[in-house]
């Protein structure tokens, strides 16, 4: 019950009419990124939190983390795992990349059309 | 840029306090570790705006909006309207607006979420706090005028005085409990910087006062109310306010931390008819002023000077007023909460001649006082905004005081 108001309330609009400084498509961009941003803080806390616990309940060495050096096998899941991320996350550049090889491509729309029509 | 000595132990940060050092009482929400983490992250920003994005926009003032007003008009900024007109074209204004109404929204969604997961337990733990409690006087009747209802203040959603449900907390929690987002952790423990602020101002200039009844006009949670009812312990204090949900926190709040001589009533201060003349040694309002209109600024001084005693003090504390010495980048700076942190009364309210207004209003120019005063914190834990020299226009605990102490 509280947790579906929270999700319906909390990021409710407060009354009176939002002011735009950029762009409103850019500003939006920009209000979602911080958010992001936020949640990136937030979870970069915790594991931080993590490391101190475990160090001070003694499951961690001081300096453990920073000294890690991962032997070959866990280096390479770990630059794979930065690759898979990267290409995730600039998913829409290596589309906008191909698009612009290619020909002018249909859009769903007009192939609706040009199908009906067939 | 000098360092805010703010006692932490690592000498050289800069910067508010960890949220964990915030004093927690009886409806304080529960926060986890996640949610605490957002909130200094959240100050983190208002921080890094005020100290490294703000320089930038001063210097973009200078070196580019002055000079292309100069080149377009033929004559120099003559006003802040149109200092901030001009800034609004231009990219440093326009990038540090929008990330610190954002910074504001993601507050208000962060404590809101805090707070709505467990407005149950929120609401419960208020009511057993306050039941049967002739303290709290709430009048479900009274009309909230247009300045609170057609706006919310600074982007929170409900303002002060939206309830959802029967006896209803969550505006006043999530008000008090992440404040601390917005002025960085300047408020101190209790969020009550202010009120200790100005306990201590009277103690100093006004060494012989000793009231027995103290109102304070849109008082909300308490924060600067509490430390002037423990400052004067003997005395009764009286928080008027337009909202419930404040209200009730409020005597919950206060009643958990041992202050039991507040009570808490559902008022405009408009129309504090329910008071005979005469009836306070001490009339407070902090940071109050500027979310009124003209009329009811007006209505509310003349309520003040019908309602003090002889040998009274009534004293309000706002941020500085927009005198001729102030220079006018200062003034479109400070004036951004005006237009872009929905506080719609602060631009004219900074403007207004308040010595005429007092005078107006039945005071005696010759008793009016005026002072200024900053955030009492405790010194181990949080910065101290006198040492502070980063500018927040309009967010930092630094204060002016106007009054009048009463014959």
């Amino acid at each position: 019950m509280s947790f579906a108001d929270a999700l319906n309330e909390a990021g409710a609009k407060p009354a009176g009419k939002r002011p735009y400084f950029l762009d409103p498509q850019a500003e939006r961009v920009l209000a979602i990124t911080m958010a992001v941003a936020q949640e990136l803080a937030v979870a970069r806390q915790r594991i931080d939190t993590l490391e101190r616990l475990l160090t001070a309940h003694g499951m961690l060495a001081e300096g453990a983390v920073d000294g890690f050096a991962p032997d070959p096998a866990a280096s390479a899941q770990r630059a794979m795992w930065n690759q898979e991320f990267i290409a995730r996350i600039l998913r829409i550049v290596q589309q906008e990349n191909e698009a612009a090889l290619l020909p002018e491509e249909v859009a769903s729309g007009d192939l609706g059309d040009e199908l009906a029509r067939d | 840029m000098t360092a805010v000595r703010n006692n932490h132990p690592a000498a050289d940060y800069d910067g508010p306090p960890d949220y964990r050092v915030i004093g927690r009482h009886g409806v304080f929400p529960q926060t986890s570790h996640d949610e605490v983490e957002r909130i200094n992250f959240l100050a983190q920003m208002n921080r890094h705006l005020a100290a490294r994005v703000v320089p930038g926009v001063r210097a973009a003032y200078e070196t580019r909006v002055e000079p292309r007003f100069e080149a377009k008009h033929g004559r120099t900024i003559a006003n802040r309207h149109e200092a901030r007109k001009a800034m609004l074209e231009d990219a440093a204004f326009q990038t540090w607006s929008a990330l610190r109404r954002l910074t504001m929204e993601q507050r208000q969604q962060a404590g809101r979420w805090t707070v709505i997961r467990q407005r149950e337990e929120l609401n419960e733990k208020a009511r057993v706090l306050t039941k049967g409690d002739d303290r709290l006087a709430l009048d479900p009747a009274l009309e909230i005028p247009r300045y609170v209802s057609a706006i919310d203040h600074h982007c929170m959603p409900g303002s002060y005085h939206t309830e959802y449900a029967p006896g209803d907390v969550t505006n006043g929690a999530n008000y008090d409990h992440a404040g601390f987002v917005t002025t960085s952790g300047l408020l101190g423990t209790y969020s009550d910087g202010g009120g200790r602020a100005v306990a201590a101002w009277v103690g100093r200039n006004l060494p012989d006062f000793s009231p027995q009844t103290i109102l304070e006009i849109g008082g909300t949670v308490g924060h600067s109310s509490l430390p002037i009812a423990q400052a004067f312990p003997d005395a009764h204090m009286t928080v008027v306010d337009l909202g419930a949900p404040v209200l009730r926190y409020g005597l919950a709040r206060a009643k958990s931390l041992g202050v039991d001589n507040v009570r808490w009533v559902q008022a405009s201060g408009e129309d504090l008819s329910m008071f005979p003349d005469a009836s306070f040694d001490w009339i407070q309002t902090t940071m109050f002023l500027h979310e009124l209109s003209s009329t009811a600024m007006r209505r509310i001084f003349a309520e003040t000077r019908r309602l003090i005693r002889p040998g009274g003090v009534v004293l309000h504390v706002e941020q500085p007023q927009y005198t001729p010495d102030m220079p006018i980048f200062e003034q479109a700076m400070r004036d951004w909460d005006a237009f872009y942190n929905a506080e719609p009364f602060w631009s004219r309210m900074h403007e207004m001649d308040l010595d005429q207004a007092m005078v107006d209003a039945g005071f005696d120019r010759a008793t009016l006082v005026h002072g200024g005063v900053f955030g009492v914190v405790d010194r181990d834990l949080f910065p101290d905004a006198q040492e502070d020299e980063t500018e927040d226009f309009g967010r930092k605990a630094a204060w002016h005081v106007i009054g009048a102490v009463m014959p």
